[in-house]
């Protein structure tokens, strides 16, 4: 037998608004004009609280946060692909995708003030918490698909990672056994370029990372990343192929990190202003705005009246969460297990004690 | 199946629990390498999957961080999944995910979700088996909070045990000592049986010394504890702790405190192993009682030498009954 080539699947590329707000008209979606001022309101929301979370960690009044600033379209496009009653496995730099299922504000301040109430997420919705451990939500995601499924429910599972949890085993096992088992689930990479001082052309050698699966069997495609458009596109077919049983999907959505990694990092020390400012030029925001100004659907003073009301609603959110930044000493002891073991229980004993005796309050009530 | 009054091995005890536990609700689910098809290399799932189908028994792929990262997924879902580690040694590959998120889950939660999982696994030495086929690692996961540990030393403790892991609403980490899975037979009833967790046993009853043990180790006990009454006279107290974690600190203390004297034998290397955890808690419970020091019978600080050398790592009852004996002269 003579050497032949394999017939592979290709990696297809998904662009339809491009840095220059120019559009690809053909491959349009259709979303109706008051869904795209909501996703508009959503963008400039995620943009405002980056900003003022940022502040807020300057000012010492919360701890370590992850800006997302240029991911806003990639995650807002992605997430708007999903129904409420799908499910939402994310990992860390993805609450404007949060937000928009409904995670209150306060929740993501109380969690990034150190409060573990922030993930005490509203009874009903259909996500996850905030995942630290790179890459470790993937396979807990391909068992949420799996549930749904045996349950005999319709629902997709969209779960979040980055370039950087592409290198992880975590990752090829969760891949691996999503095209195994067919599970309606959406792997959507968010390949930002930089898993903090990392880039990507050294975590991997692939020219992509939507070819990887390729290797697990089912489509992967690539998607400009801050193209609000194309990121739903891809998302929404991946999403409606799962519903119907076509199994998963990889979207790489192309994206760049603008800011830090997080409030300890320094990028200037492993990347030039030259890439910044080349990928500010192709940020998603001003070419979204431009393509709803064309619709009409935005002009300065829409714009500038939804500014104002998500500015009120971070204040709102801010003045709520700090309300409630009183740490109660003695819940540490809840939510272990079910049920206290005497053995904890003991301990509990232990530190009230202690605290009585040295004059110290407890901090009476939870935060909930 | 089987019948009231049929003598059962520890692998048969198991998979007793597991057929009833499946029968009785749709939402328990097996999961791992080789459970279907093949029955389980120690045929712990036999029957299994022709009764209940590739849905609810799967034969997954060859990773053990996914196996149980996908059962994580599917008790946040609200399912009741037992995932099977083949061999407790290759379960370190996910290690992270039952001390990452099985035993944190409820609490980032503030238990809007919690995970009601068991991880199955074979554990233990003694049967001649290669590297990473004959360890103990216990103590690694009992220094976890969130987790329950628990290791049954019977068939019907085992049976028992394990519906009350399946039922438990926190994740549970269920140690099968493969040296006992053909060793012993005992009765095991049809009727259901369930074991509280946290609740340790008193196996043979005594008034001189406390010898404190788990799994295949118990067994070795009670063969000193026969030896001691026959050759010394000696009357020991033989305490299986059943469960790891939580602790029964009080079945320890009430022991020891009868007897004054206590020793504590288990497979796994000494330092911060297990039986650290119990002398601690007599130190802390029981030190005026005492009339000798609590001495410890273990594996050396070793790794595992192979099984040509296992008698230098294994403790055995002549081990144990010396460190008895020496310990009821004190």
């Amino acid at each position: 037998m003579p050497r032949q080539t394999l017939d592979l699947p290709a990696i297809e590329y998904l662009s339809i608004l491009d840095a220059d707000g120019t559009l690809d008209a053909p491959l349009e979606p259709k979303i109706p004009p008051e869904e795209l001022k909501r996703l508009y309101r959503a963008f400039l929301l995620a943009r405002r609280f980056d900003e003022r979370m940022l502040r807020l960690q300057r000012q010492g009044r919360i701890g370590t946060f992850g800006p997302i600033r240029g991911h806003e379209a990639a995650v807002l496009g992605s997430i708007y692909a999903l129904r409420p009653t799908d499910w939402l496995v994310p990992y860390y730099r993805e609450w404007a995708a949060c937000m928009w299922r409904g995670w209150p504000l306060e929740n993501l301040i109380l969690w990034y003030a150190g409060f573990a109430e922030g993930m005490r997420l509203p009874d009903g919705l259909k996500d996850l918490p905030l995942c630290i451990p790179i890459a470790s939500q993937l396979p807990h995601a391909v068992g949420v698909a799996y549930a749904a499924r045996y349950k005999g429910e319709d629902s997709v599972t969209l779960v979040y990672l980055g370039d950087g949890a592409t290198s992880h085993g975590d990752c090829q096992e969760a891949m691996n056994f999503a095209g195994v088992f067919q599970v309606p689930l959406v792997f959507l990479v968010l390949n930002n370029q930089w898993a903090i001082s990392v880039p990507q052309s050294k975590q991997t050698r692939a020219k992509t990372l939507a070819q990887k699966a390729v290797a697990y069997g089912f489509p992967g495609i690539q998607v400009d990343g801050n193209d609000l458009l194309a990121v739903y596109v891809a998302t929404k077919e991946a999403v409606g192929r799962a519903r119907k049983g076509g199994g998963p999907t990889l979207v790489e959505a192309v994206t760049y990190r603008l800011s830090m990694h997080t409030t300890s990092d320094d990028p200037t020390k492993y990347r030039s202003e030259a890439e910044v400012k080349a990928w500010e030029a192709k940020e998603p925001l001003p070419r979204f705005r431009r393509y709803l100004e064309a619709k009409g659907i935005v002009d300065a003073q829409v714009h500038a009246g939804l500014e104002a009301e998500v500015d009120g609603q971070i204040r709102e959110a801010v003045e709520r969460a700090e309300a409630r930044m009183r740490p109660a000493l003695m819940d540490v002891f809840e939510h272990v297990y079910a049920t206290r073991p005497p053995g904890l229980e003991a301990q509990r004993e232990e530190l009230a004690r202690y605290l009585a005796e040295t004059g110290q309050a407890a901090g009476q009530g939870s935060a909930g | 199946m089987t019948q009231d009054g049929r003598k059962l091995t520890m692998v048969k005890a198991i998979n007793l629990a597991l057929h009833q536990e499946m029968e009785r609700d749709d939402d328990v689910i097996v999961l791992g390498e080789d459970v279907g098809v093949d029955e389980g290399v120690f045929r712990v799932t036999e029957g299994l999957l022709k009764k209940f189908g590739e849905q609810r028994v799967i034969d997954t792929p060859l990773a053990e961080g996914a196996i149980v990262g996908m059962a994580i997924g599917m008790a946040i879902y609200g399912l009741k999944p037992i995932p099977e580690i083949q061999f407790s040694g290759f379960a370190f590959q996910a290690f992270h995910q039952v001390e990452n998120h099985a035993a944190r889950y409820r609490a980032r939660t503030r238990s809007r979700y919690h995970i009601q999982m068991v991880v199955r696994m074979p554990y233990g030495g003694g049967i001649r088996a290669l590297e990473h086929h004959s360890e103990s690692e216990e103590a690694y996961y009992a220094h976890t909070p969130g987790l329950k540990i628990v290791i049954p030393s019977t068939p019907r403790i085992a049976r028992a045990l394990l519906v009350s892991a399946i039922r438990d609403p926190d994740p549970v980490v269920f140690f099968e000592p493969k040296a006992l899975y053909h060793a012993i037979r005992e009765e095991v009833p049809e009727a259901e049986e369930a074991w509280p967790i946290g609740q340790a046993r008193v196996a043979r009853e005594g008034k001189d010394l406390t010898l404190i043990a788990y799994g295949a180790m118990l067994h070795k006990c009670l063969e000193v504890a026969d030896r001691l009454k026959v050759e010394d006279g000696a009357e020991v107290e033989v305490l299986d702790l059943v469960s790891i974690s939580p602790m029964d600190t009080d079945a320890i203390a009430t022991s020891v405190r009868k007897t004054g004297r206590a020793v504590v034998a288990h497979e796994a290397q000494r330092t911060c192993g297990v039986g650290a955890e119990v002398m601690a808690r007599i130190v802390e419970t029981a030190f005026l009682q005492l009339q000798a020091p609590v001495r410890r019978v273990t594996a050396p600080d070793i790794v595992y030498p192979g099984f040509a050398r296992e008698r230098g790592w294994l403790p055995d009852a002549d081990r144990v009954l010396r460190a008895v004996r020496e310990t009821l002269a004190f």
